[in-house]
């Protein structure tokens, strides 16, 4: 039977009283699903540096891949709050499942669905959503990071097709991906391109030695005078806008995603806190432990509502990738110090796999850098107060 | 295959309990609410029986118009229709429950009813066997593994230190209990598709009520331990205590 009711997230705002049965409903069946597939065998895959493969049948089950798309794609038509809720409590389970999810719905089927030609959607979507297929995303390049307009990954067009050349790297999923989304510049100016496992000249070994986001596959994508036919450019797109549409994406469900994190943390934390006992009470009986409560509780809150609100400005159409940039920055920054108030707070505890806050504590290292650093963000939010770029 | 199955609303097993001021029900604030856990393996033996026979799902409850919840949870897991006989009164016994179930279920003449083998709010383990006593048919409860086939229902049952294999055949009623398979979660297609399944609504047809609370008690507060500090010196009063007091040897 399941395990409904064990774990209750945060809520002291009430702010399940502003969520619709149907989006609770949604967030509950992958909040059950995470304690029961998930928490129980993530710290094992996170210690052996695999991706629990096993999982991806049952989320493609759940329903979980692309699910705001149209449901003649795969989708399940449901709106950005749902779909930020299913990212949250992923993420309460590893950063890594989250990121998979993330990839396979925000920058593989998103650009499919949006940039793709119809013959494209229907040949790659319905597959992705039942986790056939596994897709990933390649912009970055190693010497082109927060600077994705640099690129030096090149196409040429030739008689069919197109030739790629380049690298691309931190890319997650890669060594497992059936389709990569690869951006490249063709004459200069930036396209998209869907390269299929196995075609030649292309290769995707997986990047080693990682002490974060250690059960999810990262990877570099690398191309040597790759043949791609000219079925597979993705003939909607305009330049380094529509990558940047996708990381947008992204990052509205990194916003939700690191809640998750947080609230594991902060869980974590308060039931030590209250069960550890020191000079004969309960720690979290000292002003100093209830310093740290209060402030993880809050600052959960406060990430609740920002989410909340670009959920509605989502789906009303209205949201601004600069809004999704104070989400990402803010709910990340706040998600990273609550993992180490949490470490802090169960002493050497804290760092045993017996706990979850040494790997969230880890994994939230990449996800405060990736999808555009906290710095990136930072200059983003002041670019559009000011009206000045200080990158550009 | 015409499949019913019946479930009940109950309070989340994490609740701490709380008895109300009449001292005859709970104290419903702050109470979460649940599909009955036992409830939840009978949809799912329901939905399994109609994947492998065909037929429809139809999942009934009996109470207050809270109890859509429950009727909400089954849509979600893939029961194709609802219906809430609805009670008049908060306040019924497992007959009141029981007795409508069966007037509402009889002239269905379904192949087969559902039930967890009791709801873990009043824990009665009563229900299954009236209904199948008031209609007239076999009831085979606490079962853990179920085969129908060519209308011959063999059930695995949980018996004290082992197992009982029973035999009978439809229409039957069967009361599920834990093991016998693992529920599904919703997934997201089902819970968009709960959205627009209605929920219909009869009126109860009996209210009578054969037994009825008088009060309602938390039970005694756990007596804190006895440690014993003088090792071998201790025994025979420990094992004076063992016997006398605690009564375990």
């Amino acid at each position: 039977m399941q395990t409904v009711g064990t774990y209750k997230g945060v809520d002291y705002y009430a702010i399940d009283d502003m969520l619709t049965d149907e989006e609770k409903s949604i967030r509950d069946t992958v909040r059950d699903f995470v304690s029961e597939e998930v928490i129980p065998i993530i710290e094992e895959y996170n210690q052996e540096m695999h991706f629990p493969m096993q999982l991806v049948p049952k989320m493609a089950e759940l329903g979980i891949f692309g699910p705001t798309l149209p449901v003649e794609y795969g989708g399940m038509g449901i709106n950005n709050i749902a779909y930020g809720l299913i990212m949250q409590e992923l993420e309460r389970g590893d950063s890594g499942v989250r990121s998979f999810a993330s990839v396979q719905s925000g920058l593989v089927m998103y650009p499919i669905y949006e940039f793709g030609s119809e013959d494209q959607r229907k040949k790659y979507l319905p597959k992705l959503a039942k986790g056939e297929m596994i897709g990933c995303f390649g912009l970055t390049e190693p010497d082109f990071g927060s600077n994705p307009g640099g690129m030096i990954t090149k196409a040429e067009k030739v008689d069919g097709g197109y030739v790629l050349n380049g690298a691309k790297m931190w890319i997650t999923n890669g060594t497992i991906a059936d389709v990569a989304i690869v951006w490249a510049k063709l004459d200069g100016k930036v396209k998209g391109f869907l390269v299929d496992k196995g075609t030649k000249g292309y290769t995707a070994p997986e990047t080693k030695g990682k002490l974060s986001l250690r059960a999810s596959v990262t990877s570099e994508l690398v191309f040597s005078d790759c043949f791609i036919p000219d079925e597979n450019l993705m003939p909607n797109t305009s330049g380094l806008k529509s990558p940047l549409m996708c990381l947008t994406q992204a990052r509205y469900g990194i916003a939700w995603g690191v809640i998750g994190l947080a609230m594991e943390c902060y869980n974590t934390a308060l039931n030590y806190s209250l069960s550890r006992i020191q000079f004969g009470k309960p720690i979290a009986g000292f002003q100093i432990t209830q310093e740290k409560l209060a402030y993880m509780v809050t600052e959960i809150t406060k990430a609740q509502l920002l989410c909340y609100q670009l959920a509605k400005l989502k789906d009303s159409g209205k949201m601004r990738p600069q809004q999704v940039s104070m989400a990402k920055r803010n709910n990340c920054e706040i998600a990273k110090n609550i993992a180490g108030m949490a470490r802090e707070m169960l002493g050497a505890n804290g760092i045993l796999d017996e706990y979850p806050i040494m790997r969230h504590q880890n994994n939230i290292e990449s996800v405060k850098t990736y999808e555009g650093t906290h710095e990136m963000h930072t200059l983003i939010l002041g670019q559009d107060v000011t009206g000045l770029s200080a990158f550009e | 295959m015409k499949i019913i199955v019946c479930v009940s609303l109950v309070p989340d097993s994490t609740t701490k309990v709380k008895i109300s001021d009449s001292k005859k029900s709970i104290d419903e604030n702050g109470v979460s609410y649940i599909l009955n856990p036992y409830d939840e393996l009978a949809v799912e033996e329901a939905l399994k029986l109609k994947e492998k026979n065909g037929g429809d799902v139809t999942a009934i409850s009996f109470g207050t118009d809270k109890s859509k919840e429950a009727i909400k949870k089954a849509f979600q897991m893939g029961a194709d229709k609802g219906v809430l006989i609805k009670s008049g009164s908060p306040d019924f016994d497992s007959y009141t429950v029981s007795k409508n179930l069966a007037d509402f279920i009889k002239p269905l003449n379904p192949d087969i009813v559902l039930f967890g083998k009791q709801s873990i709010d009043f824990d009665g383990l009563l229900v299954p066997s009236m209904v199948s006593e008031l209609l007239g048919i076999p009831c085979i409860s606490v079962v853990v593994k179920l085969d129908i086939t060519d209308g011959k229902v063999t059930a695995e049952r949980e018996v004290e230190g082992g197992k009982e294999i029973v035999e009978s055949t439809l229409p039957i009623v069967i009361g599920a209990q834990k093991g016998i398979n693992d529920p599904r979660y919703p997934n997201l297609k089902s819970i968009m598709a709960a959205k627009s399944k209605p929920i219909e609504e009869i009126a109860a047809t009996y209210s009578g009520n054969k037994t009825e609370i008088t009060e309602m008690n938390l039970p005694p507060a756990k007596a804190s331990g006895k440690i014993f500090v003088n090792g071998k010196d201790d025994v025979s009063e420990l094992v004076r205590l063992l016997r006398e007091e605690a009564k375990v040897i």
